[in-house]
């Protein structure tokens, strides 16, 4: 993307509190607009951090922040225009919802009427319309949040940046508030950054995760890249379920290697993040990609011990005992003709060589 | 024994047949057949019951210590049973009077031997002085008419009585005494509370305002609710920016400063006053540095204590934890995403400011206001020690009427009125903040 293009830009920014340690190393991000970037990452991995140096509340150490083509640096919060939904909403208790609305559009002293007007189309868009008179502390922790999105929006920033804002809500009222935020973006083409440190919330609403971890971007692509095609140790292990199988590169022949775990079996992986002979690597490996019983078109072939069975309803979690790993999992889908299987059994299990990555050591 | 199983038997028949678990009433009974109300009041009874009992030494030291004495206090400023103590016969015989000329020869006869009475009785109360204090409250000076007629009285044996009296002292041979007499010999009486707001009696029993001279209780009343407004505006002002700083500093360094502000509150209250003394007087340490470094010259010093200025000084330091405290407890609680959030919203940090922060600070302001206007409208030993004479409070006031001029009923009077001056204060606060806003912290 060239630098003209993007219309949020960090270009080496590198952040510290303390003047020891740097909470953020290097961080070089482009975002276009009306694109919804996800920052997620684990919590101290610096993702709040960016956020913050963006909104204006945080100084950069180094470094340039760009908005639209112009360093924003120096330029203090409330001039950078930019719409903010917080953790805990940071509503004003003190006023009720309209007021709350009302205040973006007050200081910059729009008329009452237009004020008026747009307050009520904000909160007809989180259909929220007949609570306007109403407290905050007078609406559950749904209605809430749609009036925090609501007032983000409401003074028509072009970038909104959003805080883990769906981090205190229960996991049905989270699923229905992402899809929420998901289609007022779609429909308003506003530039999205948002924060938080659930995978599935980054994988449902964005265009791009970028996945933080020691004030570093682990991987930035979309959420089937991160899945699918992870790029290192790190963004498999904390995106979705992976298993990890520890090992030697014996052989490397263009996008395939061969790899010796410790116990000794020979495994045929993909090489995604692994440069030479001899050197330590961690094989990734998705539950849902193994099969039990295995055609015979499949590179590995093996056998596991089933330790343990979790019924799960539309599928059945197998913990077995894989060449020295006692953690390795297998998801079998709950068809009509599944096999039975029982604690304690032996099973062939294999896998594609695609589907297995050699990947870094963490 | 048969009875209480015939009751069970009864018992479940009836819920058997009352499928709902309610009776015929439309009561919600338990499963047992016990009203459910009834059952619940059984179950918490216990607890309750110990609730109470942890309170109860608490209820029993304020019943002691502060309902009693202030109800004695509402009744001795109206009560003062001097009149009818000493003079009892003579005080139901002058109710009849209606005011015109003089009593009636019996009525006389009467107050004589009521007084003959008075002089042999030692009991508390009932003592010829005691009627004498009394009656001069009522004419300044009359004490001593009382005291010396009393000596001579034994002489009158016989009557007329009157006649006898006012030869005994020509002073007697005048109305106002006994219109004054006639109101003393009631055991209630409003005239403290007149007294208190600078008015008297007249001689015809009508309500005036007091000398120019006497006027000193209503001013004063005015006196103390400024120098408290003055003080607690004050406090207002220092507090607000360190409640401040205190709550947006990290927790060690904020605990230290705050060691720093209760320190104050540690130390005696009177060794802080008396350190006022030392920095503030003509030649304390402000005035020799002022003239040390030439900015007033030696004759010139400033007089910066014993008067209203010393007063203000020394409370508004005393005072002053009690407005930091509640602030800082509120300050504590607004999450500081509040004002990020107004700032992303464009609000220049003054607005945002001034209509996020502030509003949300209220009730800590109006705690902290409550708290130390209500403790410096009854201050007494720091105005008392720095005030001098124009410093003084009203509280000085009662205190010189309960230690030194021994007039309760006036003190209590003076006390009751600062009392309900305080009530209509929070009421009118209720009106205009809400009580239940509050936040001590």
């Amino acid at each position: 993307m060239a630098a003209n293009d993007a219309f949020v830009r960090f270009e080496k920014v590198q952040k510290s509190y303390d003047g020891e340690t740097l909470v953020v190393k290097d961080l070089n991000l482009d975002i276009a607009k009306g694109e919804f970037v996800t920052m997620l990452g684990p919590s101290g991995s610096g993702k709040t951090t960016c956020l913050m140096m963006l909104a204006g509340f945080e100084p950069a150490t180094n470094g340039d922040i760009y908005l639209d083509g112009q360093s924003i640096n120096h330029v203090p919060p409330h001039k950078r225009g930019i719409g903010m939904v917080f953790q805990n909403y940071a509503l004003f208790p003190h006023m009720s919802v309209a007021e709350n609305l009302a205040f973006p559009l007050q200081v910059r002293n729009m008329s009452k009427a237009e004020t008026q007007e747009k307050v009520q189309r904000a909160l007809d868009m989180v259909e929220l319309g007949i609570f306007g008179d109403r407290r905050p502390a007078q609406l559950s922790g749904g209605q809430q949040q749609r009036v925090a999105v609501a007032r983000a929006l409401v003074f028509e920033p072009d970038l909104v940046l959003m805080d883990e804002p769906l981090g205190a809500l229960d996991k049905q009222l989270r699923e229905q508030m992402q899809y929420e935020i998901k289609h007022i973006h779609e429909r308003l083409g506003v530039t999205v950054v948002y924060v938080t440190h659930d995978q599935t919330e980054a994988l449902t609403m964005s265009d791009r995760v970028a996945v933080f971890e020691d004030g570093v971007i682990q991987q930035l692509s979309s959420a089937q890249e991160l899945y699918e095609n992870p790029k290192n140790a790190f963004v498999a292990q904390f995106i979705g379920e992976n298993n990890k199988l520890l090992g030697v590169v014996e052989k490397i022949k263009g996008d395939d290697c061969t790899v010796k775990l410790d116990d000794g079996t020979i495994i045929q992986a993909a090489r995604i993040n692994v440069n030479s002979v001899g050197e330590r690597t961690s094989l990734s490996l998705r539950p849902e990609r193994i099969e039990i019983d295995p055609p015979k078109s499949m590179q590995n072939q093996l056998t596991g011990d089933i330790e343990e069975l979790i019924y799960l309803g539309d599928h059945i979690r197998v913990r077995m005992n894989v060449a020295g790993n006692s953690e390795f999992i297998v998801k079998v889908r709950n068809r009509a003709d599944k096999r039975e299987l029982n604690e304690g059994q032996k099973v062939n299990i294999g896998w594609n060589s695609s589907d297995c990555k050699a990947l870094d050591v963490l | 024994m048969r009875i209480l199983i015939d009751c069970r038997g009864k018992n479940m028949t009836s819920t058997t047949l009352d499928q709902g678990n309610t009776n015929a009433d439309g009561v919600l009974l338990t499963s047992d057949g016990i009203p459910l109300k009834q059952k619940l009041v059984q179950t918490t009874k216990k607890a309750r019951s110990r609730a109470f009992l942890l309170t109860l030494p608490l209820v029993l030291f304020l019943i002691i210590s502060f309902v009693v004495p202030i109800g004695q206090m509402l009744f001795r400023s109206v009560h003062n049973p001097a009149g009818t103590n000493v003079l009892p016969n003579f005080a139901v015989a002058i109710k009849n009077w209606d005011g015109i000329g003089f009593p009636s020869e019996e009525t006389f006869e009467l107050f004589v031997k009521d007084m003959q009475i008075a002089r042999k009785n030692r009991e508390i109360g009932k003592t010829v002085g005691n009627l004498a204090t009394r009656m001069n409250y009522a004419i300044p000076g009359s004490r001593s008419l009382f005291t010396s007629t009393s000596r001579k009285l034994s002489t009158i044996t016989e009557g007329p009585y009157k006649e006898a009296l006012f030869k005994i002292d020509k002073k007697w041979d005048n109305q106002i005494i006994w219109r004054n007499l006639k109101r003393v010999s009631s055991d209630y009486t409003i005239a403290f509370y007149l007294a208190a707001l600078d008015h008297k009696y007249d001689d015809n029993g009508n309500i005036v305002a007091a000398e120019e001279l006497y006027q000193i209780y209503v001013s004063n009343f005015f006196k103390t609710l400024r120098l408290s407004a003055i003080i607690t505006f004050l406090c207002l002002i220092i507090a607000f920016p360190v409640s401040y700083l205190l709550s947006v500093l990290p927790l060690r360094t904020s605990n230290l400063l705050m060691i720093l502000v209760l320190l104050p509150f540690w130390t005696s209250l009177l060794v802080r006053t008396t350190a006022w003394i030392a920095i503030l007087q003509t030649q304390g340490v402000i005035n020799d540095i002022l003239v040390f470094i030439g900015l007033i010259s030696d004759d010139g010093r400033i007089q910066m204590i014993y008067n209203q200025t010393g007063t203000i000084i020394a409370m508004v330091h005393i005072l002053l934890p009690f407005m930091i405290l509640p602030l800082f407890s509120v300050m504590k609680t607004i999450p500081v995403s509040y004002m990020r959030a107004a700032r992303s919203m464009g609000a220049t940090p003054f607005t945002a400011y001034r209509r996020v922060y502030f509003p949300l600070t209220l009730p800590g302001i109006a705690a902290g206001t409550l708290l130390v206007f209500i403790l410096a409208i009854g201050y007494y030993i720091t105005p008392a020690l720095v005030g001098g004479e124009d410093g003084l409070l009203i509280s000085n006031l009662i205190a010189y009427h309960i230690q030194k001029s021994l007039n309760w009923s006036l003190g209590a009077a003076l006390g009751t009125i600062l009392l309900v001056v305080v009530l209509v204060l929070y009421w009118l606060y209720n009106k205009l903040v809400g009580i239940d806003k509050l936040s001590f912290g």
